[in-house]
């Protein structure tokens, strides 16, 4: 079983890698196994944290320091000022309040799925590929059959046939998991299959350890980033499908997502009535939450896919290059001045 | 086994999966959809008799008197004379002739722009990625934000500064009602002149996706051989790009057709609601809220038959220009 040529023969591309090493090596301490397994700090990534992070703080600390979401006033439709800073609803709602608790329901419906999707896909792509055989095949064929049936129509029809008031938190996560989970597990599946073959899983397997064992501890955590990558995206999209259907009127019963904020915005024709204070920041929301979780997911790409290694070179050199020119430009500078 | 048997043999299964799933769907979740159904019918002022109930037990479920094989295989020979019921809410029409009508305004307007998207977006990826590093690279969280913007929210925002304010576009609709379909050249540009603003909406949300394909693939294209040996060679820098490393770079962007594809119906179905386009989309919300359960699945059925469609297409056609695939299979 032993393989005694390498599988692995030197790529054009690891030699730049290697370069690199070198350089590191030479220069300052070489990066640790679990530092290599991190993003790089880009400005794109810091940004991308300081978003989630934030909204994330908005959503889970902003309801105790907001009002009641549902008071009603009879102010209706008041611009931002000092009392309201994101003005009110038709009925005199505090809009800043609703938008905490909506922001908290969102990030509970996407944190839900995406636990719940990537379950889903790290069985079906990980344990198949790893038994093979038939097990691997059903496995895939069922993933490429979820893949091209369509999911927000899919969902549309099951949550229109679920009567409004069954139509709980745990049924909508789990509809949206059930249609979101397919091509995760295709990408799983082909890496899985790579590190299937390696020599350290056939010496697990050898010396007689548990299935479970070998995925879990052998092959896991050299899957760890692709799924985190694959989380993040799960949860990006079933934000964005959570407040489609809420604003369709299909979303969960009793729940206030931003999606149900946008529904009654729309229904009380905000935009029309020109309340720009209560339709535009639930989108915004929306849109700058999924911003930030893909500035980290590119973040995390840049590690997992083989393909964008070079880019990290390219971007070292063209740091490197610019601070090159900006010293010669104020070597030159001075030198004009010392004349 | 040839590999264009083997794609077509995976979309029959896949076309199989989704009539079971049609078929399961209304069986499994709890509601009694025929009662509800029939009482929509009454109400419409439709006659119900023994034969319109026995039709939609088939379709919807609830009929314990037949053993569910036999229920399976009625529903799949309906199927095939292409009987999906009579629609409740546009009473006495029926599903198939809805559906009928309001398939081609949507095939269009997301064919259109899902092509215009696609063109967009692998031509500009293609040209940022050409130059890994620089202030291009910028470019890209800008269009993410666009692809993470709900499309509906989108759409109502593009409404209201290019259809209410400036007064550009009308607000809803696919045409102008005054002039009567059919293919002369008024009518056709009316339903350009209303088609734009739900087209634009589409195409803003899902360019950022091929754009990000296309720029990773030619990053990493960049690093190949050829592209070395074409440089040596002394091309130039512009044939190099067109191509050599482009040609190479879209193939994956091709592959990955199905998902895209997925996501652009499935926003396009918001997108039409908001602006009461006359397509498949505004239909299965109609069919939604009207409790119309027959069409929810015809339209559903038919959704999904189109992108399986598409995908077909793409995939046989993948097949010819990456000779590669065929090889492997």
């Amino acid at each position: 079983m032993t393989n005694l040529s390498p599988a692995n023969e030197p790529l054009p591309s690891d030699a730049v890698e290697q370069e690199d090493l070198a350089r590191d090596r030479a220069g300052r301490a070489p990066r640790s196994g679990w530092r290599m397994l991190l993003p790089t700090m880009t400005p794109w990534l810091a940004v991308g944290l300081a978003l989630v992070v934030g909204i994330t703080l908005f959503g889970v600390l902003g309801p105790y320091l907001v009002g009641d979401p549902q008071q009603i006033r009879d102010q209706g439709l008041t611009p931002p000022s000092g009392e309201f800073p994101l003005g009110t609803t038709q009925t005199g709602q505090d809009v800043l309040a609703q938008l905490a608790h909506a922001t908290r329901g969102s990030l509970q419906i996407g944190f839900l799925v995406g636990v719940l999707a990537t379950v889903l896909s790290a069985f079906f792509g990980i344990y198949g590929a790893y038994r093979g055989g038939i097990a691997d095949e059903a496995f895939s064929l069922l993933s490429n059959v979820f893949l091209v049936i369509p999911g927000l129509p899919l969902v549309i029809v099951i949550s229109g046939f679920v009567p409004r008031e069954s139509r709980g938190l745990w049924t909508i996560a789990v509809v949206l998991a059930l249609t979101s989970w397919a091509a995760a597990a295709r990408v799983l599946r082909a890496q899985t299959l790579s590190v299937r073959g390696r020599d350290y899983v056939a010496a697990s397997k050898v010396s007689g350890e548990r299935p479970w064992r070998v995925i879990v501890v052998e092959i896991l955590p050299n899957l760890l980033p692709v799924i985190a990558s694959q989380f993040v995206f799960a949860v990006i999209a079933a934000v964005l499908g959570e407040a489609g259907l809420s604003f369709i009127g299909l979303g969960a019963a009793n729940s206030a997502t931003l999606g149900t904020m946008l529904f009654y915005a729309q229904n009380g024709f905000a935009l029309s009535l020109g309340a720009w204070w209560w339709f535009l920041p639930p989108g915004i929301i929306i849109a700058l939450l999924g911003t930030g979780l893909s500035l980290i997911n590119f973040s995390i790409d840049e590690i997992i896919n083989p393909k964008l290694k070079n880019l990290r070179q390219h971007r070292k050199r063209a740091r490197r290059a610019a601070r090159l020119e900006r010293e010669l430009a104020g070597r030159s500078a001075k030198e004009v001045a010392a004349r | 086994m040839s590999y264009f048997l083997r794609k077509i043999g995976f979309y029959a299964i896949a076309l199989w999966a989704a009539l079971t799933l049609n078929f399961a769907i209304p069986r499994l979740l709890p509601g009694n959809p025929v009662d509800i159904l029939l009482a929509k019918l009454q109400q419409r002022g439709g006659t119900v008799t023994e034969e319109t109930r026995e039709a939609y037990a088939l379709l919807l479920g609830g009929d314990d008197s037949q053993p569910l094989w036999t229920q399976y295989v009625n529903y799949l020979q309906n199927l095939v004379r292409g009987d999906l019921g009579v629609s409740v809410s546009y009473y006495p029409a029926e599903v198939s002739d809805v559906i009928s009508q309001s398939l081609p305004w949507t095939l269009v307007l997301v064919g259109l722009a899902t092509v215009l998207a696609a063109v967009l977006g692998v031509g500009l990826g293609a040209f940022v990625g050409w130059r890994p590093g620089t202030w291009l690279d910028s470019l890209i969280p800008a269009t993410t934000l666009l692809a993470a913007v709900p499309y509906f929210w989108l759409a109502l925002l593009l409404t209201y500064l290019l259809a209410r304010v400036l007064g550009w576009f009308p607000m809803q609709g696919g045409y102008d009602v005054v002039l009567d379909p059919g293919w002369n050249a008024e009518f056709i540009f009316s339903a350009i002149h209303y088609g734009f603003l739900p087209a634009l909406t589409i195409v803003l949300a899902s360019v950022g996706g091929w754009l990000l394909g296309m720029r990773n693939m030619m990053v990493s294209t960049l690093s190949e051989d050829y592209v070395l040996t074409a440089e040596a060679k002394g091309l130039a820098p512009r044939r190099i790009l067109r191509s050599y490393a482009s040609r190479n770079a879209v193939l994956p962007s091709i592959a990955g057709f199905a998902i895209s594809l997925g996501f652009v119906v499935s926003g396009s179905v918001i997108t039409e609601q908001v602006f009461s386009y006359p397509g498949i989309g505004g239909r299965l919300l109609g069919a939604v809220t009207n409790n119309d359960y027959a069409l929810m699945q015809g339209v559903f059925l038919f959704i999904t038959l189109a992108v399986l469609g598409a995908n077909l297409v793409v995939d046989l056609l993948y097949g010819v220009i990456d000779p590669r695939t065929r090889a492997r299979s």
